[in-house]
């Protein structure tokens, strides 16, 4: 691979577009594979029901939203770092997705709230409180990339933000360690065996696999419009 | 299959997640694709 070859936008769009189309399909078939699992074959939860089935698209949003900051952090990183033009359009185009999966993740649990902690929505609680703040970052980033004209001056003010709210992403991880929470703590991770039914974590896996698919796709449907909108494609 | 989509009374909460998560997806999409276009138009 000439990767410094790949770093230019010219080039990047084309590649992209073919990123975007193969990420989609296994997107989509991961979905339906991971959907039949989670209505179909994984069982009825002792103790919640069939309310539990918000599992199969809660935690895996709830993993993007946290995974995307920090691919967005890192590429606004490598364009502080390395003025590279490309770098910034990452980030830009990963931010709106990433927000999206944060919202998901929120309304997600607060639908999962209802029937099994009685309520939708608690004011400061540590867990809902840094995911709700990692949406405002997203939205800040959004806002402040938007309201600056210059696209390259703009993609370094966004991302310093990008970078300095990473801060954020450990703090939402350990909160369920660190303060009391109504959160229950992890039920996936990798120094003890998972609580959960073998079924179950298969389908949230898979689930959670079909998002980053998804996610993949959709970062480089939008970095092929910033690059054409900034006038970079005209080569390809 | 009225057993499946009364989720055992839980129906709003799941519905609900899965209904708005595609919904807005979705959406993406929809808008991703209209702004490639409308960017094809003026290249």
């Amino acid at each position: 691979m000439r990767w410094f070859w790949y770093a230019s936008p010219q080039t990047f769009f084309p590649l992209a577009g073919t990123i975007a189309r193969w990420c989609g399909v296994a997107a989509v078939l991961l979905m339906i594979v991971g959907l039949t699992i989670g209505f179909f074959v994984a069982p009825t939860d002792a103790q919640q029901g069939e309310a539990y089935r918000i599992i199969f698209i809660h935690v895996p949003a709830a993993w993007m939203s946290m995974f995307l900051y920090v691919v967005m952090a890192c590429w606004a990183a490598v364009g502080l770092a390395l003025n590279t033009r490309l770098s910034g359009m990452m980030a830009a185009a990963i931010a709106p997705t990433g927000a999206l999966f944060t919202f998901i993740a929120l309304w997600t649990g607060a639908l999962w709230g209802r029937p099994t902690w009685g309520t939708y929505w608690v004011w400061g609680d540590p867990r809902l409180m840094s995911e709700l703040i990692l949406l405002f970052l997203y939205f800040g980033f959004m806002a402040l990339h938007a309201a600056i004209e210059d696209p390259r001056r703009a993609d370094r003010a966004a991302g310093l933000l990008a970078v300095v709210g990473v801060v954020n992403i450990p703090i939402i991880y350990y909160s369920v360690q660190w303060w009391n929470t109504l959160h229950q703590g992890a039920s996936v991770s990798l120094t003890s065996a998972p609580k959960m039914a073998a079924t179950m974590l298969t389908g949230m896996l898979v689930m959670a696999v079909a998002f980053w698919m998804y996610s993949i796709a959709a970062a480089m449907l939008r970095v092929r419009c910033i690059i054409r909108e900034r006038g970079d494609a005209s080569r390809s | 299959m009225s057993e499946f989509f009364a989720m055992g009374g839980y129906a709003w909460y799941v519905w609900g997640s899965y209904g708005v998560t595609f919904f807005l997806i979705l959406m993406e999409l929809i808008l991703l694709i209209r702004r490639g276009k409308q960017g094809e138009k003026q290249a």
